[in-house]
């Protein structure tokens, strides 16, 4: 316990507002405005989570994004979030907040031990060890021990999250003075800007410093400027995390709070003032709870009255922290300031040791001392200012590239490489005047001068390998400067390979605190410059955002709607059951009951009497013109233009490499009016096919194609009494052959008749525009009782086509499959003109004897149906697939197991018996045509 | 996210459109005139360049094929225009 609150300091806390929240079961009191940060600091709490690999305790380190160590599970009235950073989750009442990887508490962690056995845990142990032995057995182990965060399985949170698509002039990133500058500056200019930031509060640094902005004090200059801002149509967005820069100026924004939003930002320029994240210190223990960040505790001093410790030591090598020293003194610590240079102005009323760094941490569970010169100086607190590291992940993001600054020892943006304007600490500029005038300049819309060069002063801050005991590159993933050592004495050198054998970098995070130290360690190593070393890959996300958030109300139903038929009320009022089929929410089985019980019976009724099914999603493009039949001709593999008028045929679309893409049946209307039946599931794809040819070979004058799939209702009537039920429904339906397609006048408008089967017996497609489906239903659906006939649903229909032998590409054929296969080799040996496809068809490929080909398959007497997708397999010799089994029903109407499959050479082979792989069984059966029943096709005219 | 240029629609985003084809990429015909070497390289070889590229897109949403220059490296847009004999 050695954290504080000051009784009157915290500019951002109210104090008449107390509130309680459980850190991992403790009651922790704070106040409104708190983050989990300032209230645990300001209550004791040290040891706030467990590192990664080792379970050592950790502590805070720092106030933003950049925390590595307090990062918690936190559930408040009902919402569940895993890795919230405690620096910038503001505490609630009443919320429970847990730290991650720890178990049962980060204070008494189970696995605490790992830290003793950490010389048999080196950089690549996983790779190492687990190549040889089986992954199954670690695995639940290290999962266990390993990991950030908790998936709760059994939170939901509601799809409600919003999603919002927005545009731009200027998108300002990060709300620190040289943000605000750049805002004012492009408000002021007319142009809409949007000022994201990631706190609760603009202002930046001076929030905590102090300053002024241009000459006024700063929360008159941010209050002003969100005024300027939003007075010209722009927005001001705090508690907001842009977490990815994308192409052409897109960027995805996560904003936070009680409804949170996920926002999609297409700027027109983009102005990056995301500042600077103060670089640890690199000795022995570093990474124990108390070594904290210099400027994050002037931010907790400030804002929220809290002090990490009384007796604190702050490590520098600049004046830039020395107001930090003064004011936690101010405030009643006692602080001696441990300055690196020798020669230092005098910070008056300070403790100072010149010429001298921290050496080492002492104290296991906390800081209790630290050694400098050699000599314990007893302590609770070090706080480090080792520089500062420019934020450039969304400019390396957005595809930039980095300068190595030798002067300021930082890697800054290059001007030019990405399209954005990098202004203030990001790029380098730690002065605040000078920040203040780069964004002024940016907002403006010029880009600031280039910075003249700095005299480096001395030797930059580095890793020290020479320094005995553990020091700490990056928190988050536990990686030591030996295990950057190890890389190196192993040859993983370039970084990309030393992120991924040592795993820097790697944790949520993302290396905000860890890469460059790793990058010089590197670079020392290797006897390289960091330029030379070069940098790792920066990629979305720039911090964890929950999925929920980008998926927003994009899933289940909404992730991928279904289709629905104009009857489905109807349908489900007459017992429908439904199920997705290609898309589309189809009726599977009328009734109660076992469902393939359902189908066996409906099918059984279809061959006997006559059924009803609903057809609609059945694909109609209507294709017309004087040039749709040679555009029908040139997309199909079967001529079309040779179809006479009010007549339909069977054909099949091939892609371009001969594989057949779709079947379906054209009806010819009149000479120049066709429709095309694509399968439900293809129709965009199919039209786009139509499309490509007339736009680019026929000629888009002469055809038009016409999507009108969904303004019609399809009900096909089949079954040896079909004709009979259409004429007791009152339809005075033409005197069609099969294959004849006609129309009537039916209230009004069209009803088009095709006598097209899909069932082997006589079919009649019934299609009225949507609006007339329902008294077309009705009319049929009366008639039924007279005939015993009935609905079906589409499990029927799919056992009615397999005893046919009628397949369904996709399901029946494969990537590999064309026309021949299937026993359609006419056209091919035909036709002299062009068609997609063609020229595929005659390949060597094309002509072997020994590709796969659709046949049938009858299993012996009494034996069960085959499982579909059993392999076929050799007599003899080697184990190996001839095929397989793509369709597999028992027929009501044979009584017995039907089947279809793809077989090697299988047209050779009608007749003789195979053998089946068949879930790990080898059985036989009987290779016949794909056609099981009614071979003479006697059942198309129906009963005389 | 890439924004591309319908000729027709004008600027929307990548999710809108599909590639088709390299422009320029000319099917041999007529089939039996057509060598294997050269059907199969109509089939599979595209140019793919690293820098400027012309290819032909396809606008989801209206349906209309257009000819779209771009650069694979800089994602830059440089022309969006309908095929030849089209009025945009
Ligand atoms: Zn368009």
């Amino acid at each position: 316990m050695s954290g504080w609150r000051h009784d009157s300091l915290g500019a951002e806390i109210d104090r008449d507002r107390p509130l309680r929240f459980t850190f991992d079961g403790l009651s922790v009191p704070g106040f409104e405005g708190d983050t989990l940060a300032s209230a645990l600091m300001a209550a004791g709490h040290r040891i706030l989570g467990r590192s990664f690999k080792y379970h050592r305790p950790r502590g805070l380190w720092g106030l933003g994004a950049e925390e590595p160590n307090a990062v918690f599970d936190i559930r408040h009235e009902g919402s569940y979030l895993p890795n919230a950073r405690a620096t910038l989750s503001y505490a609630q009442d009443g919320m429970q907040v847990a730290s991650v990887n720890a178990w049962p508490s980060a204070r008494r962690d189970a696995f605490g031990l790992l830290d003793l056995a950490q010389r048999f845990l080196p950089a690549g142990f996983y790779y190492k060890t687990f190549m040889r032995l089986p992954w199954r057995i670690y695995e639940p182990m290290i999962r266990r021990m390993a990991g950030l965060g908790r998936v709760d399985p059994d939170y939901a949170p509601d799809a409600d999250g919003v999603q919002i698509s927005a545009a731009c002039d200027v998108l300002v990133i990060g709300a620190g003075p040289a943000g605000l500058a750049a805002a004012r500056a492009a408000a002021e200019a007319g142009k809409t800007v949007w000022l994201l930031e990631d706190a609760r509060h603009p202002g930046g640094a001076l929030r905590w410093r102090g300053g002024e902005i241009d000459g006024t004090p700063w929360r008159d200059y941010a209050r002003d400027t969100s005024q300027a801002v939003e007075a010209a149509g722009g927005r001001v967005m705090t508690d907001t995390s842009l977490w990815g820069a994308f192409d052409h100026g897109a960027f995805a924004a996560w904003q936070r709070g009680p409804r949170p939003r996920h926002w999609r930002i297409r700027a027109a320029r983009c102005i990056l003032a995301s500042g600077a994240i103060e670089r640890p210190l690199w000795f022995a223990d570093n990474d124990r709870p108390g070594v904290q960040s210099a400027e994050a505790a002037l931010h907790h001093l400030a804002l929220y009255g809290s002090l990490p410790g009384r007796r604190i030591l702050m490590a520098t090598d600049s004046d830039h922290s020395l107001p930090v020293a003064r004011a936690l003194k101010d405030a009643g610590a006692e602080v001696t300031v441990i300055d690196r240079r020798a020669e230092v102005p005098e910070a008056t009323g300070l403790a100072q040791i010149t010429g001298a760094g921290i050496e080492a941490a002492r104290g296991r569970r906390g800081v209790t001392a630290a050694l400098v010169k050699g000599e314990e100086i007893p302590c609770d607190t070090i706080l480090c200012a080792g520089g500062w590291t420019p934020s450039v992940h969304l400019w390396c993001q957005a595809g930039g590239r980095l300068d190595m600054d030798e002067g300021r020892d930082m890697l800054v943006p290059r001007p030019g490489t990405a399209p954005m304007t990098v202004i203030g600490a990001a790029t380098g500029t730690l002065d605040l005047a000078a920040a203040v005038a780069e964004g002024l300049a940016a907002g403006a819309g010029k880009t600031p001068a280039p910075k003249a060069p700095k005299p480096r002063a001395r030797a930059p801050l580095r890793p020290d390998p020479a320094r005995p005991g553990r020091q700490w590159l990056d928190l988050q993933n536990d990686v030591t400067l030996k295990d950057v050592a190890l890389a190196a004495r192993e040859g993983f050198t370039s970084v990309e390979h030393l992120k991924r054998y040592t795993t820097l970098g790697m944790a949520t995070d993302q290396g905000r605190l860890s890469n460059f130290a790793g990058l010089a360690a590197m670079a020392a190593l290797t006897n390289r410059s960091v330029a030379e070393t070069g940098t790792t890959t920066y990629r979305p996300p720039f911090q964890p955002v929950p999925l929920s958030a980008i998926a927003g109300p994009a899933r289940g139903a909404l992730y991928h709607p279904l289709k629905r038929l104009a009857l489905e009320e109807a349908h489900r009022a007459a017992g429908a059951r439904f199920r997705d089929y290609g898309g589309w929410l189809r009726p599977s089985v009328y009734g109660q009951g076992d469902e393939a019980a359902l189908a066996q019976s409906e099918a059984r009724t279809a061959r006997t009497t006559v059924a009803i099914f609903d057809a609609s999603p059945l694909g109609k493009l209507e294709v017309i013109g004087p040039g749709a039949a040679a555009l029908l001709d040139f997309t199909g593999y079967v001529r079309m233009s040779t179809l006479r008028p009010g007549r339909a045929r069977y054909g099949f679309m091939l892609s371009e490499s001969g594989i057949v893409y779709d079947d379906g049946v054209v009806l010819r209307l009149g000479a120049d009016h066709f429709v095309v039946s694509a399968s439900s599931s293809h129709v965009e794809g199919v039209r786009f096919v139509l499309e490509d040819a007339r736009q680019d070979r026929i000629g888009r004058a002469s055809v038009f194609v016409h999507d009108v799939t969904q303004a019609y209702v399809t009900l096909t009537v089949t079954g040896p009494d079909a004709r009979a039920l259409c004429r007791a429904a009152g339809l005075a339906l033409p005197d069609l052959p099969h294959m004849g397609v006609g129309e009537i006048a039916y209230q009004g408008a069209r009803l088009r008749v095709a006598r097209i089967s899909f069932t082997g017996d006589m079919s009649y497609e019934l299609s009225v525009p949507a609006r007339h489906a329902q008294t077309l239903r009705a009319r049929l659906d009366a008639a039924l009782a007279a005939f015993d006939g009935r609905w079906i649903g589409l499990e029927a229909v799919m056992l009615l086509r397999a005893e046919k032998g009628y397949v369904l590409i996709g399901k029946d054929t494969d990537g590999s499959t064309m026309p021949q296969d299937l026993g359609w080799d006419g056209p091919r040996a035909r036709r002299d003109d062009e068609y997609l496809g063609k020229r595929s068809l005659f390949t060597p490929e094309a002509a072997s004897t020994a590709r796969r080909q659709l046949v049938g398959l009858r299993v012996p007497e009494g034996g069960q149906p085959i499982r579909t997708g059993a392999h076929l397999i050799p007599d003899t010799g080697l184990r190996r697939s001839l095929g397989f089994v793509t369709s597999s029903y028992v027929s009501p109407v044979l009584d017995r197991p039907i089947a279809l499959a793809l077989l090697e050479g299988g047209l050779q082979k009608i007749g003789q018996t195979v053998r089946l792989f068949d879930d790990g069984v080898v059985r036989e059966a009987v290779v016949t045509a794909p056609c099981a029943y009614d071979p003479e096709g006697e059942r198309l005219d129906g009963r005389a | 996210m890439q924004r591309f240029p319908c000729p027709f629609c004008g600027p929307r985003d990548e999710t809108e459109f599909h590639f088709a084809v390299e422009a320029g990429h000319a099917r041999p015909e007529p089939a039996g005139a057509v060598s294997d070497a050269a059907w199969a390289a109509y089939l599979y070889e595209a140019a793919s360049p690293k820098g400027t590229t012309r290819e032909v897109w396809l606008h989801l949403t209206c349906g209309e094929y257009f000819l779209l220059t771009r650069d694979t490296l800089t994602r830059a847009v440089n022309a969006s225009e309908p095929l030849p004999g089209v009025a945009p």
